[in-house]
């Protein structure tokens, strides 16, 4: 009993992940590549994810304290957080990171920054939310993180 | 991380014997090459669940190496567009130049510019990411399609006798070996008649290998008639080249013009000429492409001047799109091309063994050898005949490596041999080669034979990386057959040497494999063991001669632009040792008789040095690769030639995009 609503629970909370956009469609594909012999792919993916990610923030939080600002620079370095995030289904990162590429193209100063502070929060967030579910997922089992999948 | 195929073609694991193997495509080794090591991961499993074999890399240049030391190593190749230590269009070109692999591009970008410019350097699909696994799925598509290109190129016209199509399921279906077997033995039977009518006429349509040598007769003659008014027919009359045919040339001007193109296109920085010698910065927007890396690589080599400043500029203003050969408009490049020449030892460790190289060999064909990848300089007899010598019959990859060069070039029946070579060379099953070599008679025993499917020329960068793995074997011919060489040639070559004996034992022993690659000779030559690959020229000069002096241009058979070339040509020439392919070995048994095959053989230098060089070449020549084309040219005059920089092989380009 207690199992089947911790079931349902996850199932829940994966379902408003998706709703919330936190998480897109790419999040689905990474859960069909798990299996049983990768039972924890998709939290390892976005661990290591948070892992590597962390670099570009802080070296983006660099670039933005120059003056002047390197919109080139900070625009490449958006482009592979960017790259990074889609691949693992942050939808909404994914969109401040669009949002802070178009005011670098503009040269916006502080649209960039202003950006960028949502970059960081939605990034974060998401974090969170992640962690909860992989956790809470685990406490079920595999399988049944592999059946809501779909 | 290490490739995870290093045993070598694709084989369909349950594919035994008969034709196309039900698991196809699974099994097919992919390099994924990616910084972004989330992404990275998901590929990997991605392409896992595809059942592929993969091998992921975070580096460009970790990925070039890995794809030298194993040439038949991988199928297809997925790089990413933006990486921090390369370019991955600069990979991109490398490879399709050395190796001549299908490479996907992927990024997160997918503005029409950038995507076209994946097209324009040769990738043969662009992915958007996030990459689906559904995109992944069909990636064998590219692969077979390459395959099948080659193999059409290789004998188009070819006689007739051996059609191909029984070769093609081979590599598309990892055909069992068998039936490999099979239509080797039919390709060379019908070759061997074709090569008994063709001997003296040669060009039973072997691969056509754009010699440094050659490639500089065609750019004057299409500076002759002008960049716009240069025909095929009358390039080919004022080159004048015995053998060549009106195709070759059109495949060539093809390609050529496609150079050009990107040349002007996309011009580098011309402070890169700085880099040169120190050479005045060259100033032209378009030409620093050219001069860009390359001079600056050569520069740092300093060795090898010997391009000719003359004829570089000459190639510049060519590449720019000038028909006129001013050698003014050019200034860096007369500096560079010393320092082009150089290229080869660009970097630090790359230099180092190129010098000891090319100081060693005192050849200076070394030294030009291969500034194109693949492409085989010409070597001096010497070299050459060492190769023979040891050849033992690692030959056998060494006929793989033998572009067959224009039968008219090489006088004798090794034309044949060699011609049957370049078909190999194509990655065409070897059969092609074998009847060559058949024909040849007493052609080198190439017992090794170990067949590097070399699809194209950037094979034979391949085999420099490869001699440079394998030391040489007493034998001598330390060939390193291994996967790297990836010539089919070779491979051909052993079934061609049928006749000699050695080489049928081996080849058939070989029992081909099928393979995702068609070159599944290649892995099977592994298992003979590179044997001496490492032609050690230390032989005494003998028949090989020359062919690679000779006049009959080593044909490389270049299949992308020169960037990859350059970067094997480097590699090659840092060796110093040449590796003629078996082709040429085997000639040289026969001393003497032989010798005019040897020209087909192009010689690879062997280079000794670890393969670390390789990658500091590739890297940095790539930028230049039209620039060391024009170099290797340059260098002929002076040096055994590399060859010839765009490498293409007559029919190899026929697939770019104009």
């Amino acid at each position: 009993m207690e199992r089947n609503q911790m079931h349902t629970q996850v199932a829940n909370t994966r379902k408003s992940l998706f709703d919330q956009g936190y998480l897109d469609d790419q999040f689905i594909q990474l859960e069909e590549l798990q299996d049983s012999s990768n039972p924890n792919f998709v939290e390892e993916v976005v661990t290591l994810y948070y892992r590597d990610s962390a670099r570009f923030l802080s070296n983006l939080d660099q670039a933005l304290e120059k003056r002047p600002l390197d919109f080139s620079k900070l625009d490449n370095l958006m482009h592979q957080f960017k790259g990074s995030s889609t691949s693992i289904g942050a939808k909404k990162v994914k969109t401040e990171c669009t949002h802070f590429r178009n005011y670098c193209s503009a040269r916006n100063a502080e649209g960039c920054k202003r950006t960028f502070q949502n970059v960081k929060k939605e990034y974060t967030t998401l974090r969170k939310k992640l962690e909860a579910y992989f956790q809470m997922s685990r406490q079920v089992g595999p399988v049944e993180t592999a059946c809501q999948a779909r | 991380m290490m490739p995870s195929s290093s045993g070598g073609s694709w084989k369909s694991s349950g594919a035994g014997d008969g034709g196309v193997p039900d698991q196809f495509p699974a099994g097919l080794r992919v390099l994924v090459v990616d910084d972004d090591p989330t992404c990275l991961m998901i590929l990997e499993k991605m392409l896992r669940h595809c059942n592929y074999e993969v091998t992921k890399c975070n580096r460009a240049e970790v990925a070039l190496s890995f794809l030298r030391e194993n040439k038949n190593g991988f199928d297809v190749v997925i790089s990413d567009v933006h990486m921090p230590d390369m370019d991955g269009f600069k990979l991109l070109e490398h490879i399709g130049l050395e190796m001549d692999l299908p490479v996907i591009m992927m990024s997160a970008d997918d503005s029409k510019s950038v995507v076209m410019k994946g097209v324009t350097h040769g990738a043969c699909d662009y992915l958007i990411k996030p990459v689906r696994i559904e995109a992944l799925r069909n990636i064998w598509q590219h692969v077979v399609r390459k395959r099948k290109h080659e193999w059409k190129d290789f004998e188009p016209s070819a006689s007739a006798d051996e059609q191909k199509p029984p070769e093609e399921p081979d590599y598309s279906s990892s055909a069992n070996e068998g039936h490999n077997w099979k239509s080797t033995k039919r390709r060379k039977d019908e070759e061997d008649e074709a090569e008994e009518k063709d001997d003296s006429s040669s060009l039973k349509k072997p691969r056509v290998v754009w010699s440094v040598e050659l490639h500089q007769q065609f750019v004057a003659a299409v500076n002759q008639l002008g960049i716009d008014k240069a025909v095929p027919k009358k390039i080919l009359e004022l080159m004048n080249v015995p053998g060549l045919t009106r195709e070759n040339v059109a495949s060539h001007l093809q390609k050529y013009r496609l150079y050009l193109r990107r040349l002007s296109g996309s011009p580098l920085p011309g402070g890169m000429n700085a880099g040169f010698m120190g050479g005045p910065d060259a100033g032209y927007g378009s030409m620093s492409s050219l001069n860009g890396l390359d001079l600056q690589a050569l520069a740092a080599s300093g060795q090898l001047g010997q391009l000719q400043p003359q004829s570089l500029a000459t190639l510049q203003a060519v590449a720019l799109g000038r028909s006129n050969n001013s050698k003014s408009a050019i200034p860096v490049p007369v500096i560079d091309q010393r320092n082009i020449f150089s290229f080869e030892n660009p970097k630090s460790r790359y230099s180092e063994v190129q010098s000891q190289h090319l100081n060693n060999s005192s050849n200076n064909s070394s030294k030009q050898i291969n500034l194109l990848p693949g492409i085989p300089t010409n070597m001096e007899p010497k070299q050459f005949v060492s190769l023979q010598q040891s050849g033992q019959h690692s030959f056998g990859s060494m006929n793989h490596q033998v572009l067959i060069q224009m039968g008219g070039q090489s006088q004798t029946q090794s034309q044949n041999q060699v011609q049957s070579n370049t078909n190999a060379h194509h990655g065409l099953r070897q059969p092609v080669l074998s009847n060559d070599m058949l024909t040849r008679g007493g052609v080198v025993d190439v017992s090794t034979t170990v067949y590097n499917p070399v699809v194209s020329v950037s094979q034979a960068s391949s085999l420099v990386d490869f001699s440079m793995n394998h030391k040489t074997d007493s034998s001598g011919s330390s060939y390193p057959l291994g996967g790297s060489l990836g010539i089919p040639n070779v491979r051909a070559t052993s079934s061609a040497l049928q006749g000699d004996g050695n080489l049928d034992t081996k080849v058939s022993g070989r029992r081909i494999v099928p393979s995702y690659d068609v070159f599944n000779d290649l892995n099977q030559n592994r298992e003979w063991g590179l044997q001496a690959v490492g032609l050690t020229f230390d032989q005494s000069p003998h028949s090989i001669q020359v062919g690679l002096d000779a006049s009959s241009p080593l044909l490389l058979q270049h299949n992308r632009s020169s960037v990859s070339e350059m970067g094997g040509q480097n590699r090659i020439l840092a060796s110093g040792k040449v590796i003629f392919s078996p082709e040429v070995e085997a000639r040289t048994h026969h001393n003497g008789s032989n010798v005019g095959q040897q020209r087909n053989t192009y010689v690879k230098t062997e280079s000794h040095t670890d393969g670390s060089f390789h990658n500091t070449l590739y890297s940095e020549q790539y930028g230049q690769d039209d620039l060391l084309a024009a170099i290797m040219k340059q260098q002929q005059q002076g040096v055994g030639q590399p060859e010839n920089e765009f490498g293409f092989d007559g029919n190899a380009l026929d697939d770019l995009p104009v």
